[in-house]
């Protein structure tokens, strides 16, 4: 599971209104090569939740992320900028680990890079 | 269609390992759902600018759908209830994210941030009440619902079905209007038993854009006809969420049928009315004094 899917997650239990984000408990993380393109990783920054995604990559190793979310002008002209962000979005890999919902505490185990967000009988 | 899988088991029961393998490796499927897959994408009208867009693949399975993705250059995120289809994706090293998930309890992503979503071959699962404790309307709404809300404004969802009747297919487009989608029904080559295929054509946000119409064999010779009472069109608009339903007005020049009138006490039922049982006086026909 990548960062940019941690980052449209949220936990969908009945009941739970701050179930986002779900806190990472990184087991295993690996980096594969993505092709680098700029112009989805400027469409995708509007979706994005920055402070999510930098708690997020901290948890998996990655720190190069500014805390602030950078303004418009940034992500036009810096290109390195871009980079960090490319990597983190789709670089990061989460093998093996659990996503913690914030409000009650269910753990979503995450299997060869699988998430399972299965909800019991009572959790619908 | 000789046997209808989600009549044997639910999904993640019928895929399991030997199942997905075989699912996979059969060169026919893997051919019919690259051709599905390209359709959908299609049908997404995703704006021809070059840039990636980032899809949702409900029902990805081993991911073949989610490789034509790949492959037109989006990123995308796949969602499926079966772990043996998943492992079959993982081991095919598929580019995109999987989550092991059920549709039908909602799919627990944030508002508008998919660019648009394909199911293939998938939706149609959702009809069959798998567990005692599944009310597949309920299933269906959670779905449509939460699906509605994570797409981006504009975005659209295009999902190739196998409904086993008019019924099943009444139910999902049904609930998929109530989730406040527009939207309608091509259906390529509807003549041709072999080749129909119907893809559910959901919009949100932006009414104006058209749906495409359907492919077909004959190409000037036979009337698209725009009604949705024929089966034969290419082209079923459902835009309006309170069209009412051509195919019971025509049918019905005697009055109200009993079968009417037990449709509409079930419904008075489902609200929460008190309704009197049915029962063999139900829509009997009376003396002419009444």
């Amino acid at each position: 599971m990548r960062l940019i899917t941690h980052n449209m997650l949220s936990c969908n239990i009945k009941g739970v209104t701050n179930g986002f984000p779900l806190r990472i408990e990184a087991g295993n993380v690996i980096e594969k090569e993505v092709d680098f393109n700029p112009d989805f990783i400027r469409h995708m920054f509007a979706k994005l939740e920055w402070k999510a995604l930098v708690e997020g990559a901290r948890s998996m190793g990655y720190a190069e992320l500014p805390e602030d979310s950078p303004d418009a002008a940034v992500l036009e002209s810096d290109e390195s900028f871009l980079k960090k962000l490319h990597h983190a979005l789709l670089e990061l890999h989460l093998e093996e680990g659990a996503l913690v919902c914030p409000e009650t505490g269910r753990k979503f185990p995450v299997n060869k890079g699988i998430p399972n967000m299965l909800l019991h009988e009572d959790e619908v | 269609m000789a046997n209808r899988p989600e009549l044997l088991a639910p999904p993640e029961i019928f895929y399991d390992e030997t199942e997905a393998r075989k699912y996979t490796s059969s060169s026919r499927i893997v051919d019919i759902q690259a051709k599905l897959s390209e359709r959908a994408l299609e049908l997404l009208a995703l704006p021809e600018d070059g840039v990636p867009r980032f899809l949702l693949d409900i029902g990805c399975g081993s991911g073949l759908s989610g490789e034509t993705i790949s492959e037109s250059g989006h990123h995308w995120l796949g969602l499926d209830i079966s772990a043996s289809m998943l492992n079959v994706a993982v081991e095919r090293e598929v580019e995109g994210d999987l989550l092991l998930g059920d549709m039908g309890q909602g799919l627990g992503l944030r508002p508008g941030v998919i660019d648009g979503a394909i199911s293939i071959s998938a939706v149609q699962w959702l009809c069959n009440a798998d567990k005692s404790s599944h009310e597949p309307r309920l299933r269906l709404k959670a779905f449509f619902g939460s699906l509605y809300r994570c797409l981006s404004r504009g975005a659209r969802a295009v999902f190739q079905v196998y409904p086993e009747n008019i019924k099943q297919r009444e139910l999902i487009l049904r609930q998929a209007l109530q989730a406040g989608f527009g939207g309608g029904l091509v259906v390529d080559y509807p003549h041709s038993t072999k080749k129909r295929k119907e893809f559910l054509v959901l919009t949100c946000g932006s009414v104006q854009t058209s749906i495409q119409t359907g492919k077909s064999d004959c190409d000037e010779g036979c009337s698209e006809d725009d009604s949705s009472e024929d089966e034969e069109s290419g082209m079923v608009s459902m835009s309006d969420r309170n069209r009412p339903k051509k195919r019971q007005k025509s049918s019905n020049k005697k009055g109200k049928s009993r079968e009417w009138i037990l449709r509409k006490k079930e419904q008075s039922r489902r609200k929460g009315n008190d309704v009197p049982a049915d029962s063999k006086y139900t829509g009997r026909k009376r003396k002419s004094r009444f």
